[in-house]
């Protein structure tokens, strides 16, 4: 297992510089050193000297992917994009436009975008596994016909409208929470509770849904035949047997997310106000800071890769059968 | 009046949607094995009324989707100038829905602004009061009494006439496809057909076109009654400069069309071949195309699609030459987007039909055609391809409402569609801050919510249709 792990982590090194080297494409051939220089400058008509000087305090001065004039391996390091993406691999993320050290941002923002989607990922996960399951048990009856229409309902509205109905009904008319803010100590409860019951609310269709097909491809199987004609009710039947084994497919959609929990919803923090991730890198997609942009996109991969690494070991958690090798 | 037709890059794209779509249709109305998943959403009901639900969207859509620039009275050395103002068909129908523009906010089906202004009277006082609009319910005398009334006959006029076009319609339709489906039984509708014995007998009795009747019958209502109100009134009142809602969101209707659809026109292409060559070619073609879209799937979705719509702003802006109208310059803008939504969404289907085409190429046919000696690429076109039609036309019709979805949130991200583009996203944008005013105005934000929602839930009721008909999993004893 461990020679296994070794090896997903470095097959997980070529596809970061994939990553690096697309953003760093996007990036880079639209808007060169050059054009940056002038934006960050700010005056129509700069000179080709304060280019050069603000290229060269920024290390923009080099070629951007291959340098004809050195020799060796320096035609590949010596460039921008190697400096550029090189110090990301080691986390090392640089300063923001605003001249902030990136990396230390991460680290503070990083809890209060966790505050959030913990919750709402645990709780959402046990609501539309328990509303699946009565689906599940009441299946081609009326009331199964009525929750999956429900389902459907809830799964097209958008999440701007839960978002903003929630807060116009919950804060402005019955003033039961705070409409948007955070706080670190214990006060954060209150200001939590909105932001996830609307997350769970609005991601209870489409995921029910799903869990629902899975259950239901379940119960078809030989074995839950075998175990109704020795006489199991309905009940233990679902949770004993169904829900165990309709535990693999749930895990591989369910535990990639985990890791990417840190970097928070960008729509849910951005309309309440929180401190995290997800209204950092709004920020800085409004305020085209390419810097934050390419880390916040290298961090994402990284954490996406440790959730498929992540989605194995707990394959071989719940299956017994499974082997890494 | 003369006018010159202009064709956006969009407008382009649909049309070769459709031509798709016929030639398609054509290809398959000859084979009875691919019609008979299309017949089995013909009698599926919540199949048949979210499609009829659709039908005025996709009217809306393809009207608004047909541009024109009118010739100017004036002429230059004896050439006609066109306006810089490009309309649509859609504009041209809607006619006075677009250039009525109040001042500010009025209130649904209201005859007066939502808001006091100081008005001088006759007599040379100054009072606070709500002025009258200037087109809604402008031909009544004395609106605090007879509002209410002419409302109600308009609306009772118009429910009655859609009722009775409805009516109308309903019937002229079912009596052609029964004279057709009675001679010959050909094409889509014949279970449908079948299941209609005597004519009104066939109505109360059979499911589907029960539900069809009731349906067919409710939106006939619905439009009616909109279409006798509008003229008069502001049906969804006035956003903040005075438009009319209404027509915004009808005119947001093509934006979600456009966005759901060519994003797959776009996305098509690249997922079907790389998929169905990294699953049959296997070896490094394999190697490469995993490693691909690997890399493309570990980025979040969200950031590559705004690292991505920065880049292509910056561009635009830099190239404003590029483009002759602002209509030209916000359609490049739509196209884009619809560009860069299909490069991040290809992935997902990608990995499918890696995973079908592996499967299908151990198959017994395939290494027959493989023994023959038959080149890769003829088997993949031939043979792969054609069994994994059912997986791409179940994705792209489940994408559909996603990507509706999306583009409501990516326009309040600020890496959506342009924001002078009337959409869902910017009309949502615009009323979200209007929440917070006091008093409350809501309804740009409800007529979003309701035509959103109408949209979206046909869409994803009709892909369930859809996903039902075409799953090959599911065992269905029928006969064709």
């Amino acid at each position: 297992m461990i020679a296994y792990l070794i090896r997903r982590v470095a097959y997980a090194i070529p596809i970061l510089i994939g990553v690096n080297l697309l953003t760093f494409t996007l990036f880079f051939v639209v808007n060169t050193p050059d054009n940056m220089a002038r934006m960050q400058l700010g005056i129509k008509r700069v000179s080709p000297e304060a280019i050069e000087k603000w290229k060269h305090q920024h290390g923009y001065d080099k070629p951007l992917l291959f340098n004809a004039k050195a020799d060796g391996a320096g035609r590949l390091l010596d460039t921008i994009f190697f400096e550029k993406s090189a110090s990301m691999f080691v986390l090392d993320f640089g300063y923001s436009d605003d001249g902030r050290n990136i990396s230390r941002e991460i680290l503070t923002r990083m809890w209060p975008s966790f505050a959030i989607a913990l919750p709402t990922f645990v709780i959402g996960l046990m609501v539309a596994i328990s509303f699946a399951l009565i689906l599940t048990l009441f299946r081609a009856t009326a009331a199964d016909v009525a929750g999956v229409t429900l389902s459907v309902v809830l799964m097209s509205v958008s999440l701007l409208f839960y978002i903003i109905g929630g807060q116009f009904l919950v804060s402005k008319l019955w003033h039961w929470a705070p409409i948007s803010g955070y706080s670190a100590s214990v006060d954060a409860l209150k200001f939590v509770v909105l932001p996830v019951v609307i997350g769970v609310v609005s991601g209870i269709g489409s995921s029910s849904r799903w869990y629902r097909a899975i259950f239901l491809e379940e119960i078809g199987k030989d074995y839950v035949r075998t175990a109704r004609a020795k006489g199991l009710g309905e009940l233990p039947l679902l949770f004993r047997h169904v829900l165990k084994n309709a535990m693999i497919p749930i895990l591989t959609g369910v535990v990639v997310v985990i890791p990417r929990l840190f970097m928070g919803s960008l729509l849910m923090e951005s309309f309440f106000g929180i401190p995290g991730l997800g209204s950092y890198t709004i920020d800085a997609i409004g305020a085209q800071d390419f810097s934050v942009v390419r880390a916040m996109v290298f961090l994402g991969s990284v954490l996406y890769i440790a959730g498929l690494i992540l989605t194995d070991i707990s394959y071989t958690m719940v299956d017994p059968r499974v082997r890494l090798s | 009046m003369s006018f010159e037709l202009v064709f956006l890059p969009t407008d382009a794209l649909i049309l070769v949607l459709i031509a798709f779509g016929i030639v398609g249709a054509w290809h398959i109305r000859r084979r009875p094995h691919l019609v008979l998943p299309w017949r089995r959403v013909a009698g599926s009901r919540t199949g048949m009324v979210s499609l009829l639900v659709l039908g005025p969207f996709l009217l809306v859509g393809l009207l608004d989707s047909v541009h024109y620039r009118q010739a100017l009275p004036e002429q230059n050395h004896g050439g006609t100038v066109y306006s810089p103002e490009v309309l649509s068909a859609f504009d041209a129908l809607a006619g006075d829905l677009r250039t009525r523009t109040e001042k500010t906010y009025s209130a649904p089906l209201a005859a007066h602004l939502y808001a006091k202004e100081s008005i001088e009277t006759p007599e040379g006082k100054v009072t606070r009061e709500h002025p009258r609009l200037t087109f809604g319910g402008a031909h009544l005398t004395d609106p605090d009494r007879q509002l209410v009334r002419d409302v109600a006959k308009r609306g009772l006029f118009g429910a009655l006439g859609g009722l009775a076009v409805g009516l109308l319609m309903y019937f002229a339709v079912a009596s052609t496809m029964r004279t057709r489906g009675a001679g010959a039984d050909k094409g889509l509708m014949r279970v449908f057909l079948a299941r209609q014995r005597g004519f009104l007998w066939g109505l109360l009795r059979a499911g589907v076109s029960r539900s069809l009747f009731i349906a067919t019958l409710t939106l006939a209502v619905c439009i009616g009654t909109l279409v006798a109100l509008a003229p008069a009134y502001h049906v969804f009142g006035t956003d903040k400069v005075g438009q009319d809602v209404l027509f915004l969101s009808l005119k947001s209707i093509r934006t979600g069309l456009v966005i759901g659809t060519v994003t797959t026109l776009v996305m098509l292409p690249i997922a079907m071949l790389l998929g169905v060559a990294a699953g049959y070619l296997r070896g490094w073609v394999d190697d490469v195309i995993q490693y691909i879209y690997t890399v493309l799937g570990s980025i979040p979705d969200v950031l590559l699609i705004a690292a991505a719509v920065l880049m292509m702003q910056v561009a635009i802006e830099m190239h404003a030459d590029w483009f002759p109208t602002s209509a030209a310059r916000a359609d490049a803008r739509l196209l884009a987007l619809c560009v860069i939504l299909g490069a991040t969404r290809w992935t997902e289907l990608c990995r499918l039909l890696r995973g079908e085409a592996l499967k299908l190429r151990e198959l017994e046919f395939i290494q027959a055609a493989q023994a023959f000696g038959i080149s890769s690429l003829r088997i993949m076109m031939r043979h792969i391809v054609p069994n994994v039609m059912h997986i791409v036309l179940i994705s792209v019709v489940m994408a559909f409402s996603d990507l509706v979805l999306a583009e409501a949130v990516l326009s309040y991200i600020g890496v959506g569609v342009d924001p002078a583009t009337i959409s869902f996203g910017n009309m949502i944008n615009a009323a979200r801050l209007e929440m917070g005013r006091e008093p409350v105005v809501w309804w740009p934000l409800a007529a979003a919510f309701a035509f959103m929602l109408t949209l979206v839930l046909a869409a994803n009721l009709f892909a369930d249709a859809v996903r039902d008909a075409f799953d090959p999993r599911l065992n269905r004893t029928e006969a064709s």
